[in-house]
């Protein structure tokens, strides 16, 4: 059976777990824990080791979702959830642009570890306050060929259609190659 | 769609940047410590800017020193309701000005105001898409490009200035024996009025107060004024706490104030191709679409 992995991360709260929720077909494996200090105010509880979602193609094919935590101090966590990924999406919390610079530094860790494909997906799109995708491009400075996509965590076919694009892309890096 | 922040997260700079690239038509407001800038955009350029409700043609042309304030006062009895339009219009006829006076002055308080916010640290803002500036004013389309280039140059000269000059809250005396003769060095209006405050009972801060100059002005000149030998500091005023000056850093509040490049310099390669069979994507995409 071969078994394949896409890691979910972005800032704090940017909907890693709820993205994941979404699409998996198992109840995601978190290991959420409850908030006590100042970032409580942005919600109650965060993932503190990783989650862990499933998606299962047939007998001999499955994909495995790994969303990182959420929080700084795991930080070495991040490379362990790289090693051998096939592509990762980056989500962004669209109303929050405080953590825009934060996303940018993520994005550019990971494109050091590996030359792998990615997605970047401008979350809670259904949010009033919520930055057009086109605008975090531009803030973010990401190449033209990079897709920043509209997003919405809660949505099933907004997440199916984030990680289409995420495998077409994926698809054409053959043909760079 | 809003566009809502904070400077300190995102720089003016990538928020004019946006403006340009996007082609933005709309009005970005911040409130900050200094008060509240208002920038009007069509299309990605700057039309129209106000810092505290300011902008008015009549003010405008008086403090760039256009017109008298007789002839402006003489026009403006005759304007039923204020108009900046009219009130050019009829400034121009009377033979007072001209329309290179206005559109001086209008250029140069929209770069003045985009200036200073570009000086902020910080500060509340928000954009208003398609909002369009007040019906009243003129509105004249500049480049953001040049503004934007200039505000960079003032924070790398700020820097400079702020570690010659670090401290504001001293004050200021002419020297015993001044190198230079003050008739020989060309001095502007606002060094002038510098001078005429200066005085060992008035720390720099002060002196920038009376005379309405920024930080970034303030600086510039007194640090002319002694390279030049002819004023020092005098040190403490008497009886006065020195209160802690501003930290130097922070210029920008660490966002990269990129220029208004075209949105980054591209990295130099694509993704490899990955460690699976191609089919195994194509897989992953069926199924995911019929999920
Ligand atoms: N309105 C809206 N809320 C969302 C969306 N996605 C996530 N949320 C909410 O945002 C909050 C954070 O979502 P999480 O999925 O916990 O975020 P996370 O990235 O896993 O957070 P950490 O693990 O702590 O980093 C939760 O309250 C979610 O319900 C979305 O698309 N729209
Ligand atoms: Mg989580």
């Amino acid at each position: 059976m071969q078994t394949v992995k896409m890691v979910v991360t972005g800032p704090f709260a940017a909907g890693k777990t709820e993205f994941i929720q979404t699409i998996s077909e198992i109840a995601v494996v978190s290991t959420e824990r409850q908030i006590s200090d100042f970032t409580s105010t942005v919600k109650s509880s965060t993932t503190v080791a990783m989650d862990f979602g499933r998606i299962t193609v047939d007998d001999d094919l499955v994909l495995y979702l790994f969303g990182t935590p959420g929080q700084k101090r795991f930080d070495f966590m991040w490379e362990i959830l790289a090693e051998g990924m096939l592509g990762f999406i980056v989500l962004i919390d669209s109303t929050r642009s405080e953590t825009f610079r934060e996303a940018k530094q993520i994005i550019d860790i990971f494109r050091s570890y590996a030359d792998t494909p990615f997605v970047v997906a401008a979350n809670k799109q259904d949010l009033e306050d919520a930055w057009p995708p086109e605008d975090i491009r531009i803030v973010l400075e990401l190449e033209p060929w990079v897709k920043v996509l509209p997003c919405v965590a809660k949505d099933k076919e907004s997440v199916k259609t984030v990680l289409l694009e995420l495998l077409y892309t994926i698809l054409e890096s053959y043909d760079h190659n | 769609m809003a566009l809502k922040g904070r400077l300190r997260d995102i720089s003016l700079t990538q928020l004019l940047n946006l403006v340009k690239l996007a082609r933005k038509t709309g009005a970005l407001t911040i409130e900050g410590d200094q008060g509240r800038v208002e920038l009007y955009f069509k299309e990605g350029k700057i039309v129209h800017a106000s810092l505290n409700g300011d902008g008015d043609l009549a003010r405008l042309l008086l403090k760039f020193g256009r017109v008298r304030e007789h002839q402006l006062r003489t026009v403006l009895q005759q304007l039923s309701a204020p108009n900046d339009r009219e009130l050019g219009l009829r400034l121009i006829n009377a033979g007072y000005i001209s329309r290179n006076d206005i559109l001086y002055a209008i250029r140069r308080h929209t770069s003045d105001v985009v200036l200073k916010a570009l000086s902020w640290e910080d500060g509340k803002f928000h954009f208003e898409p398609n909002k369009p500036p007040p019906p009243e004013r003129i509105v004249v389309p500049i480049n953001l490009d040049s503004i934007v280039l200039e505000g960079d140059q003032r924070q790398k000269e700020l820097a400079t200035l702020r570690e010659e000059l670090p401290d504001l809250n001293v004050a200021l005396r002419f020297t015993e024996n001044p190198s230079t003769n003050l008739s020989k060095i060309k001095l502007s209006r606002d060094e002038w009025r510098v001078i005429s405050f200066i005085n060992p009972r008035n720390t720099i801060a002060q002196i920038a107060k009376y005379s309405g100059l920024d930080e970034f002005q303030i600086r510039r000149i007194v640090l002319k004024l002694m390279r030049n030998g002819l004023v020092e500091v005098v040190g403490q005023p008497t009886g006065r706490p020195r209160p802690a000056q501003a930290a130097p850093q922070g210029v920008g509040a660490g966002a990269p104030s990129s220029a208004l490049s075209s949105g980054g310099a591209p990295s130099s390669h694509r993704p490899k191709a990955p460690a699976v069979e191609k089919n195994v994507v194509r897989r992953l995409i069926k199924f995911i679409r019929g999920l």
